[in-house]
């Protein structure tokens, strides 16, 4: 009897600590000396970045900078060859990347109803139910087409459907690999929307783009990287005012970086 | 040119007699083959799904095997059949030679690896499409399978439908083990094959027409099943 006690509170007690893992803050997220080699060549260059716990921040950068590529690796779904990650000090493994959630470029819908795409994610989350389900579809507009199959939505609608199950995590830290990527100027400006209300709320976004525009719009700081290596980090008005780096200058002015 | 035409002239009198015979010849062969495809559906998708997913020593050897085992000849199949189930065999103490189970043991083994080689590529392009999402959902292993089954279910179920396309066509393997033998074994090919040897081709090619009309149905079926799929977006 004594055992069957003890071995319960040990249940109580490991989904006490679960809870507090899900709970406990990810942020600073602190990354030193992050190197990426692929193909014999080094897309991310001994790379350090150092991120605060509130805002939006916008990753910027030509193509090839290594924007997505750092977007992954912060995400656990590329291993570095080289350095750290710790986001609040836990280095990456499940417990972090499941407080998590990313928004691929491209979306990957399953071949289901919208609806049921939610569902698949928040029956992961354990919290499987129509009424939240409404409410996220609701959250990005796609409440009508709850029954279309997925892979009939136009572009902008499945990147708030990919938006809507990302959320659905209530992940503390989402991340976006240009997600408005090729989409039409409502579509952008309703995802753009969708993620300032999340960071309202408290979600740490951390958005990646080569579009200036958006990032003006949207940045509470901008991450600028060029050649794999971060060139300039800093708040978004310091940042778009006086780029510090001669990069981050050529491409605000429109000039080619290489 | 008369025998063709004899031959579709049977083939409607029999259909349309009802004939007790050819009644239980075709239920035998349905019998035998969906049974046979049951098993290798199991037997299939599961050593299919397996290989597409999981990373393990010697999974090149096995994606081989099956790929190789697809073009089987039925009466290698037959005859390896054969001697585990005749008196001398390992399985001769069951006595099951010339009883409709050798005949669906045969066509398990003959249909298993078209399935299991099928399902794994369909099963292992898919979870590759969805390889990245799931990681980043922290999907479990068990679900992120379950759940690409269930997605790829009309390519599956196409699969399914080539299988038995392939066990009910088939001759070679039911003959050795089952001996065609009249009331208990005997399945519409080896019916055919019996009734050309004895020269009454007008009957066999009633029959071939009858098999024809079932093999058209199935395919009827899997691309029915496919056009589905392809409007509503989920293939």
């Amino acid at each position: 009897m004594r055992e069957l006690a003890l071995r319960v509170d040990e249940i109580v007690s490991s989904d006490a600590d679960a809870a507090d893992r899900q709970t406990l803050p990810l942020l600073p997220l602190k990354v030193c000396g992050l190197t990426f080699r692929a193909g014999g060549r080094t897309l991310i260059d001994n790379l350090d970045l150092a991120l605060g716990m509130h805002g939006i921040t916008m990753m910027l950068g030509p193509n090839g900078a290594g924007k997505s590529l750092l977007l992954r690796l912060l995400h656990g779904l590329i291993a570095p060859s080289s350095g750290e990650i710790s986001w609040n000090g836990v280095p990456l493994g499940h417990s972090v990347q499941e407080r998590q959630a990313l928004v691929f470029q491209k979306p990957v819908l399953l071949r289901r109803s919208v609806g049921e795409n939610l569902d698949f994610a928040l029956r992961l989350m354990g919290q499987s139910s129509q009424q939240r389900r409404d409410e996220l579809l609701n959250r990005v507009g796609l409440l009508r087409l709850a029954r279309q199959p997925a892979r009939l939505l136009s572009g902008g609608e499945q990147q708030r459907l990919a938006l809507a199950r990302a959320l659905a995590a209530d992940p503390q830290v989402l991340l976006l690999d240009e997600p408005t990527a090729s989409l039409d100027p409502a579509s952008v400006q309703m995802i753009e929307g969708i993620v300032q209300d999340a960071s309202r709320q408290g979600m740490r976004i951390v958005f990646v783009t080569h579009d200036i525009g958006q990032a003006r719009r949207l940045a509470d700081d901008v991450v600028f990287m060029h050649r794999g290596r971060v060139a300039e980090h800093a708040p978004s008005k310091d940042f778009f005012q006086s780029p510090a780096s001669e990069a981050a200058r050529d491409f605000l002015a429109g000039r080619i970086v290489l | 040119m008369h025998d063709f035409a004899e031959a579709f002239r049977l083939a409607f009198a029999l259909a349309a007699s009802g004939d007790a015979d050819l009644i239980e010849i075709i239920a035998l062969s349905l019998q035998v083959s969906l049974t046979a495809l049951l098993a290798s559906s199991v037997i299939g998708f599961g050593l299919g799904t397996l290989v597409a997913v999981a990373r393990f020593p010697g999974r090149g050897a096995a994606i081989v095997a099956f790929n190789t085992l697809m073009g089987l000849p039925p009466v290698v199949v037959g005859l390896l059949v054969y001697l585990m189930l005749s008196r001398a065999g390992p399985l001769g103490v069951f006595g099951l030679l010339y009883t409709p189970a050798a005949m669906i043991i045969a066509q398990t083994i003959l249909i298993t690896p078209i399935i299991a080689a099928l399902s794994r590529q369909i099963v292992e392009d898919l979870f590759l499409e969805y390889d990245e999402l799931f990681r980043s959902m922290s999907v479990p292993t068990h679900q992120a399978m379950a759940a690409v089954l269930w997605d790829a279910r009309f390519s599956l179920v196409t699969v399914a439908l080539a299988g038995f396309g392939r066990a009910i066509a088939e001759v070679g393997a039911v003959m050795i083990v089952g001996g065609n033998i009249d009331h208990l074994t005997r399945v519409m090919t080896t019916a055919i094959a019996l009734e050309t040897s004895k020269g009454d081709l007008a009957l066999a090619l009633a029959l071939g027409i009858v098999l024809l009309v079932i093999s058209m149905t199935v395919n009827a079926m899997a691309l029915s099943l496919r056009t589905t799929a392809a409007r509503q977006a989920y293939a």
